[in-house]
């Protein structure tokens, strides 16, 4: 591997409900509202594409089960 | 996410969540809640301790009534859904059958505070082995917003629309204070869902609540603070100033209580389910064949009335268990008031040859009246040519002074002078019983034999009186022969 991994957010745009409370969870501001909207007719929350610390505000407040996953590389001595 | 399970941690749904929530319509993979909903976050932090406490085969969640009334379409677990405010009822009867159960609770505050206030204050008293999670949202979410017991003062809902005046309608209702005052709960936090630092206080109480319940100590109580953006009409950060500046001031998140420490795990005693006990609590023989009656004759109805505490239903259960005895259909019927003593009572018994359709006896063949009143009110119930036997120190009754269809025959028997000859003046409605087997001697309902067994069977558990009784029974029925 050539780059050291980062941590990132994998949100399920149809499970979300636009209730905002990863968006202002989140204390790296990474997450918005998306100007599209999903099946169910909400604006969804959106990864920025940089700025995740992995530390799962985002999830934790969600009260969605399915619609956030925090992934988060481990640390790889031999790297 | 397979790929890189070496690689990467995943911070997601956890396993006793289950990964779709089927019910009716197509959108299965959301919620029902609404948007911003605190319960969504507390099943989440509830599935990830019962995945961590390895605790998903042995966990029961009793839903209430309530937004989270379908908590079975989310826990991977065992789930029971029950009346309002009734969970710690329920809760209590599985955690009691179930030893090995971890028993939870979920409810919001209008099931919890107010229908269900009593059951939570005796389960809680009581140190039930349950987890209880108060889902404290301040409104009646499902129905729409109205005032509840933890309503703030001053905050208006649909049915305080100038606010909760206390002069009106009270203050609101400090659950982790009240419980506090009891003896047996173990533990008893209040947490919040405000923002993410309290989510993860309110992790750790979950933890110690269901820990405490693996190792069956006792009774947990988490008040968890939950938004209701909906009803409270505001948006992300409203719900969040309004849990943290309004709601915690008047609940102060803290932990009240944690004697995990110093409590032992409650032992119980096993409950015994099995046939044989059963079968011995009931007294019910196996060995014996159990046909359908077939014979062929009308169905003979009797009706025994009184007072209570004359024998009155006792009487009755002792005819029923004599053409039990010899195979007849039968059905025993009561009524009676709320006193033990003194309060009319009265039962219908009918002997059939083949399956009774309805227990209720509107005409009866036969009446025993124990009193006067009773004697007076039932005595129009009795059909044409049918009997009635009644205690003679009601009076002197014939056709023109009672009230009864044509060719009733009307016999007064002095019952309490049979059974006080024999030595018991308890006994007196054998007497009568005996008179009725006297007159039913020739028919071919029930045997002689069949009375006798009768009373064996009814007086199995104080087996001095079955021979006294069986006297009395033979002297109601010499009296009849010699008087009538």
């Amino acid at each position: 591997m050539s780059e050291i991994q980062k941590p990132y957010p994998v949100i399920s745009k149809n499970n979300c409900k636009a209730c905002l409370r990863c968006v202002s969870a989140c204390k790296k501001d990474c997450l918005k509202l998306s100007d599209e909207i999903n099946d169910n007719g909400y604006q969804y929350a959106e990864y920025l594409g940089e700025g995740c610390t992995g530390c799962g505000d985002c999830y934790y407040t969600c009260p969605e089960p399915l619609a956030i996953e925090v992934h988060i590389p481990k640390r790889n001595k031999n790297l | 996410m397979s790929d890189n399970k070496n690689t990467e941690r995943v911070i997601k749904k956890p396993e006793s969540l289950y990964d779709s929530f089927p019910r009716k319509g197509n959108d299965i993979y959301n919620t029902h809640y609404c948007a911003g909903c605190g319960h969504g976050i507390l099943h989440k932090l509830i599935g990830e301790v019962m995945d961590e406490l390895e605790i998903q085969d042995r966990c029961v969640m009793i839903s209430p009534v309530g937004c989270s009334v379908f908590g079975y379409y989310y826990f991977n677990c065992g789930n029971v859904q029950t009346a309002h405010g009734r969970a710690p009822a329920v809760a209590t009867g599985i955690s009691r059958a179930e030893d090995n159960a971890i028993v939870m609770s979920y409810q919001g505050d209008g099931d919890l505070a107010s229908i269900g206030l009593n059951e939570t204050l005796q389960a809680a008293n009581r140190g039930e082995k349950i987890a209880v999670f108060f889902v404290n949202n301040t409104v009646y979410g499902m129905t729409g917003g109205q005032m509840a017991p933890t309503t703030l003062v001053g905050e208006k809902t649909v049915t305080c629309q100038n606010g909760r005046d206390p002069n009106y309608a009270g203050y609101p209702l400090h659950m982790c204070e009240l419980l506090d005052n009891l003896e047996a709960p173990v533990f008893i936090e209040r947490v919040s869902l405000a923002n993410p630092i309290s989510i993860r206080k309110a992790k750790i109480a979950v933890k110690k609540a269901l820990t405490i319940q693996k190792e069956g100590k006792g009774y947990s109580f988490i008040e968890v603070l939950s938004p209701c953006p909906t009803n409270i009409r505001r948006d992300v950060e409203g719900v969040e100033d309004f849990l943290v500046n309004e709601m915690a001031k008047e609940f102060p998140v803290k932990r009240f209580r944690d004697l995990s420490k110093e409590r032992d795990p409650v032992e119980r005693n096993v409950s015994d389910f099995s046939t044989e006990t059963l079968d011995k609590i009931f007294g019910v023989d196996r060995s014996l064949e159990i046909s359908e009656g077939s014979e062929d004759f009308d169905d003979f109805k009797v009706k025994i009335v009184g007072f209570g505490g004359q024998g009155v239903l006792s009487t009755g259960l002792t005819l029923a268990e004599a053409a039990c005895s010899e195979g007849k259909e039968v059905s025993w019927y009561p009524s009676y008031g709320p006193e033990q003593r003194g309060g009319t009572s009265n039962c219908s018994v009918t002997i059939a040859g083949k399956t009774i359709g309805s227990p209720v006896v509107e005409e009866c063949d036969v009446l025993i009246a124990m009193n006067k009143p009773s004697l007076e009110k039932y005595s129009i119930d009795v059909c044409e040519n049918g009997i009635i036997l009644y205690d003679s120190r009601a009076g002197d009754y014939n056709a023109d002074n009672l009230d009864v269809k044509d060719g009733v025959k009307i016999i007064p028997i002095p019952a309490r002078d049979i059974a006080t000859e024999i030595g018991n003046a308890r006994a007196m409605n054998t007497a009568i019983l005996g008179a009725l087997m006297e007159l039913g001697k020739d028919s071919p309902i029930l045997s002689s034999d069949a009375f006798r067994n009768g009373i064996k069977h009814t007086f199995a558990a104080k087996p001095k009186l079955i021979d006294i009784n069986i006297e009395v029974l033979e002297a109601g029925a010499k009296w009849l022969r010699e008087n009538i």
